[in-house]
């Protein structure tokens, strides 16, 4: 089984008949994920046994009728903790990391009767944009296994298009959500900053970092939100406002809707055949019965430098903790703490995650603070005083969510800003913490171009409404990869 | 900004800052990348930030207290599981200084 033609509710409703046991479901997934993954190389580890046990329970204690989640099959990104699974980031600094804790979002996973399939593949500590920092395997994209999925949640975007898990969890700091969605064709949603706890995610940029669903359809979305929303004691950071049904505004009218299209994310940079799907989607929006207008994000452009400056100087200080003492690896033949310290971190580490350390470090030092990481701070203002700004006049901002499609394996790792320059169009929502969302909006050359929605600060709602209703208008999410011809 | 960008031997500086060591070929490679990323850095000169506040952090609260409570942990064994090296149930790591290293 796949998960290509049912939705959340199909599957549900077939589980509360008792059309399908929970135990089959479990089983079916598992099957059809060691054929496919075969092929995308999309899962780090397995839950298996555990996730079979906590099916057959699911079964003995019957289906809630009133929770679409209960039974379903989920994948969970690799920097998000799980409890007695192991846990890397795709790090050899973390291989044999078995959390003692879950993730306050996993918790809720499983008090609300998800099945647990595995951990999926990413950039190594969530830094890059197409998996291949991984320090333990390259996943493919299943819509052309010679390119990547995007990164850093590539695992979890080629597992929902591969169709072995209709629902995988990933997070963003920078657009690891929303391009990897974009690159394989499915809805990936960034929270606002402080919807969801980040009690057990691994910390990479603690001011910009999010978890966030990727799922196959708009309200399979919104519903893998309201699972994971919320206030926690656990993180200060997390918002005490109320959690709306996300799922609620989900009519596909969005009649008299004021959208803007900012000109900077439609300028040279974009792949002409990018802004083609993207001038075809701000018409689809117009015939639904809403405006779209051009505005300027003027300091938009300056997004890329000034998050690398302030991702890398948090990323510098997070991960300070990997020192080769309590857990994670540590180098052998070392003569004294020192060495322990060095050498556990130079042969732990990646290439690219240590020179984001070295970056932040830099970034930090004295004699550079002013210069680097002071105005930063101070660009990080006037990028959210510009949506600010267009706020006061529209509802949301559309735009493409990255500059190009899918790329080949290979083709960008040696070249660090050429990578950095994929987060472009996704970056500058995480500096103002606002919420956003890539949704399936056509192809190039065969491959998929995602939309960008990005919404006023906690109104997700507004978001799932116009994706939900595009969505309705389009059939592009009914498009399936054929993985060489297998499917 | 500063007119020299970075040279070897302030990444080698940083890289220690850092607890992180690099061969000669891997410092002339990260120095190449460090120059060009923080040669992008400076088109931040560029923008007028006079008077502009910074933000260092988005969240829409302030101060998150609760009441300080004490809970049992009975994790002992879990967690020194992940510990790479332990004695007697204890984390075992090597001497802070031995002869022929210069621990600080």
């Amino acid at each position: 089984m796949d998960f290509f033609n049912q939705d959340l509710t199909s599957l549900h409703s077939d589980l509360v008949a008792k059309k399908l046991s929970a135990e089959e479901l479990t089983k079916a997934t598992f099957a059809n994920l060691k054929q496919t993954d075969a092929k995308i190389d999309s899962f780090l580890n397995l839950n298996e046994d555990a996730a079979l046990a906590a099916a057959k329970a699911l079964d003995a204690k019957g289906i809630n009728a009133e929770n679409v989640l209960a039974g379903i099959p989920v994948g969970v990104k690799d920097n998000i903790v799980t409890k007695d699974l192991t846990t890397t980031a795709a790090s050899k600094m973390l291989e044999n990391f078995v959390p003692v804790y879950n993730a306050t979002v996993v918790d809720k996973m499983t008090q609300n009767d998800m099945i647990i399939v595995g951990k999926t593949n990413m950039d190594e500590f969530a830094m890059g944009g197409s998996t291949e920092n991984s320090a333990f395997k390259v996943t493919k994209n299943p819509w052309d296994v010679s390119r990547v999925p995007g990164g850093s949640s590539g695992g979890s975007a080629a597992a929902v298009a591969a169709g072995i898990v209709p629902v995988a969890y990933g997070s963003d700091t920078g657009g690891s959500i929303r391009q990897p969605a974009s690159f394989n064709g499915i809805v990936g949603m960034k929270p606002t900053y402080g919807r969801v706890s980040r009690w057990g995610l691994i910390a990479f940029g603690s001011s910009l970092d999010q978890i966030g669903p990727m799922t196959r359809t708009v309200k399979d979305n919104a519903a893998a939100l309201n699972l994971i929303a919320g206030n926690d004691v656990h993180d200060g950071t997390s918002s005490e406002r109320e959690v709306p049904d996300f799922t609620a505004g989900l009519t596909g009218d969005i009649k008299g809707m004021k959208i803007a299209l900012p000109k900077e994310y439609m300028d040279d940079g974009i792949d002409p055949k990018v802004r083609e799907v993207i001038k075809a989607a701000v018409k689809q929006f117009e015939d639904l019965g809403a405006t779209v207008e051009e505005v300027s994000l003027p300091h938009s452009r300056y997004g890329v430098s000034a998050y690398y400056i302030i991702a890398s100087s948090e990323a510098s200080s997070n991960l300070q903790r990997f020192d080769g003492i309590r857990y994670g690896f540590r180098a052998k033949d070392v003569k004294n703490l020192e060495d322990v310290y060095v050498r556990s971190r130079s042969e732990g580490f990646g290439d690219e995650v240590k020179r984001r350390i070295m970056l932040g470090t830099f970034s930090l030092s004295a004699g550079y603070y002013d210069a680097y990481f002071h105005k930063a701070g101070q660009v990080r203002t006037m990028i959210i005083n510009d949506f600010n700004k267009a706020f006061e006049d529209y509802d949301l901002i559309i735009g493409p969510t990255a500059p190009t499609p899918a790329f080949k394996i290979g083709d960008e790792i040696s070249d660090p800003i050429t990578m950095y320059m994929n987060d472009v169009l996704t970056i500058p929502v995480n500096l103002a913490g606002l919420p956003g969302m890539s949704i399936p909006a056509g192809f190039a050359d065969g491959m998929p171009v995602g939309l960008q929605l990005i919404g006023k600060s906690f109104d997700e709602s507004t978001l799932y409404k116009a994706g939900y209703a595009f969505e309705q208008a389009t059939d592009f999410h009914q498009a399936t990869p054929d993985l060489g011809g297998q499917h | 900004m500063a007119e020299e960008r970075i040279n070897a031997e302030q990444v080698a500086h940083v890289a220690g800052l850092a607890k992180l060591e690099f061969t000669p070929d891997q410092l002339e490679t990260f120095t190449g990348q460090l120059e060009k990323i923080i040669g992008m850095f400076e088109e931040l000169s560029t923008v007028d930030t006079e008077g502009v506040p910074v933000t260092s952090r988005v969240t829409d609260r302030h101060n998150a207290l609760r009441e300080d409570v004490a809970v049992k942990s009975d994790e002992r064994a879990a967690l020194l599981a992940n510990a790479p090296e332990t004695a007697n149930g204890l984390i075992k790591v090597p001497a802070i200084i031995d002869e022929s290293g210069d621990g600080e």
